[in-house]
């Protein structure tokens, strides 16, 4: 029986591995995700034939309650909320490595819940797994559900400073480290293995809680990672190999997309951790007197279609503003209209356009927009040279050409989309206000640029009418 | 024997990390979310071990916090591999 589970589990572990390499193209994609759902499934089941597991029916209360919590936030979260569900999800998969490390310790325990006065020997290996499970677990907990507030809106999305902010968090790794030590030496240590945990979910709200809006897709990515080492831990502390495996994938995935965002962003990770663009904030205010002035251009619907019908190519860049505004089914129908008139178009999308590693594919996914449109960055930046029009619809910073050239600019170095480049440049914004970043974007003012002011969804509707009316 | 244990675990632990590596930077960007809530799913393997403590003789506070991690750990497998599909199924090519 041993034999079946351990082979179920190593089946189940190759789903995963086969799973995540389907995900790596749109047309496997969903084949991939069925694949890790079967090894879910396999995985659960052998589990379930465990001679650990005699009764069953706390493990039914709490998959039902589960599942059915899951079922409704997998199918009520609309696109946009996408960023807080995978909060979320980190967050839950952190805290279930917390509580499993916590019951292991327990079980473990030979003096609990009667105090047999036998001696309790842990072996350090798992000793270890249980204090790191416990860490990284309660850390990613916490502070999935801080990230999560801060995308809802329930924290303020604002770098929180406090007091010896640094040396307070040093001190509490370095009291939970100090501890962990001792409880691998003496187990029997109870209260202090409870103190580890507390401490561990004081620590993720202290850690994400300075970390700012903006810098969101950073924090999200990154706990995403924690959630899979966490599970690795949880694995070393059940000696079982396939939640090692799986973890380690996840730890990986979420450490490479760590990786994007910031080189996306231009930012280390140890600047996004500590909270880091509180300075370029204020710095941008006392700056505001060197910002660009000038003539700024503006374009209305008729003019605009009236430019349109007589290009050839057209890349639009999207950013947030326009996945706030919903405007997204009407870039969809200006861009079919487009097409059918024989202009070439083609989405540009920035890393950090969305609010999460590729949000934004999925927002215009959602509009119907075919995915072979839309580029990244480095695909098609060399290509606005010799494009007509460029459309940025609700993008601010990521189109700041200072980025390249003003070493005052608090985006300095960041990568950004070239749209300066193209013959025109159409800006669709409410108004002149600053990006995230809080900077002034000297591109309206260059004589290429046409500023067509207004709510995006209105704007583009009123667009595709006068098209329409051609 | 111990520490032979400990250190294959290890071993997987290293050689599955090199293969997360190799096979997550082949995932292009448009697929980064459904990349994080399909790998979150996956991170939901922990049920594995809230199942082995909630399905416990004896009922003790080890039942409860597998309870719990059974509830939290569910939610991450089926919320997860759900929206997942979800998003997946709007790719489409032209």
């Amino acid at each position: 029986m041993i034999i079946a589970i351990e082979i179920t589990y190593l089946i189940s572990s190759i789903l995963f591995i086969l799973g995540i390499k389907y995900l790596g193209s749109p047309k496997t994609a969903r084949k991939g995700n069925l694949y890790a759902a079967i090894g879910m499934f396999l995985a659960i089941a052998a589990t379930l034939l465990d001679q650990q597991v005699l009764t069953f029916e706390w493990i039914i209360i709490g998959g039902l309650i589960g599942s059915i919590a899951g079922l409704i936030m997998a199918y009520k979260t609309p696109m946009t909320g996408m960023p807080q569900m995978v909060g979320m999800l980190n967050g839950f998969g952190g805290g279930a490595s917390t509580l499993v490390a916590l019951s292991e310790y327990f079980k473990k325990n030979p003096n609990y819940p009667v105090d047999t006065g036998m001696p309790f020997n842990l072996p350090v290996n798992e000793g270890v797994a249980i204090i790191l499970s416990l860490l990284i677990g309660g850390i990613t907990f916490t502070g999935s559900m801080i990230a999560f507030g801060k995308l809802q809106g329930l924290v303020t999305g604002k770098v929180v400073k406090y007091p010896l902010q640094h040396p307070l968090n040093a001190l509490l790794v370095l009291f939970v480290l100090g501890a962990g030590g001792y409880v691998v030496m003496f187990p029997s240590m109870m209260a202090l293995v409870l103190v580890i945990t507390a401490v561990s979910l004081i620590l993720g709200v202290l850690l994400v809680l300075p970390i700012g809006g903006a810098d969101m897709p950073v924090a999200i990515s990154l706990l995403n990672s924690y959630s899979g080492i966490a599970g690795s831990m949880t694995g070393f502390v059940l000696g079982n190999n396939e939640l090692i495996i799986a973890g380690a994938l996840v730890g990986a995935s979420g450490i490479i997309l760590t990786n994007i965002m910031c080189k996306a962003m231009n930012r280390s990770l140890m600047n996004v951790v500590l909270g880091g663009w509180a300075n370029a904030g204020s710095a941008s205010t006392t700056s505001s007197t060197t910002s660009p002035k000038g003539d700024v251009k503006s374009i209305d619907a008729e003019e605009l279609a009236m430019l349109l019908d007589s290009v050839s190519s057209v890349i639009v860049v999207p950013g947030y503003g326009m996945a706030v505004g919903q405007a997204q089914h009407a870039v969809r129908d200006l861009v079919n209209l487009l097409e059918k008139k024989g202009v070439k178009v083609r989405f540009a999308i920035h890393p950090v356009a969305g609010r999460m590693p590729g949000h934004m594919n999925v927002l215009l996914a959602e509009a119907q927009v075919p995915y072979d449109k839309l580029y990244a960055m480095e695909d098609i930046n060399d290509d606005f040279n010799n494009t007509d029009v460029v459309i940025v619809i609700g993008a601010n910073d990521v189109v700041n050409p200072a980025a390249r050239h003003d070493q005052s600019s608090p985006i300095f170095g960041m990568p950004i989309l070239n749209v300066d480049y193209a013959k025109t440049v159409i800006i669709n914004k409410r108004s002149m206000s600053a990006g995230y970043a809080g900077i002034d974007n000297e591109l309206f003012f260059y004589p290429n640029a046409l500023m067509y002011f207004g709510d995006s969804k209105d704007a583009m509707t009123k667009l595709v009418n006068e098209i329409k009316n051609l | 024997m111990e520490e032979y244990l400990f250190l294959m675990q290890v071993y997987v632990f290293a050689l599955a990390i090199f293969v997360g590596f190799e096979l997550i930077t082949k995932v292009p960007p448009t697929l980064h979310t459904p990349l994080m809530s399909g790998s979150n799913a996956i991170s939901g393997i922990t049920i594995v071990g809230a199942i082995l403590s909630a399905g416990l003789e004896q009922f003790t506070i080890s039942t409860i916090l597998g309870l719990i991690a059974v509830a939290f750990a569910m939610i991450n497998v089926v919320g997860g591999f759900l929206v997942t599909d979800r998003m997946l199924k709007m790719f489409k090519k032209k």
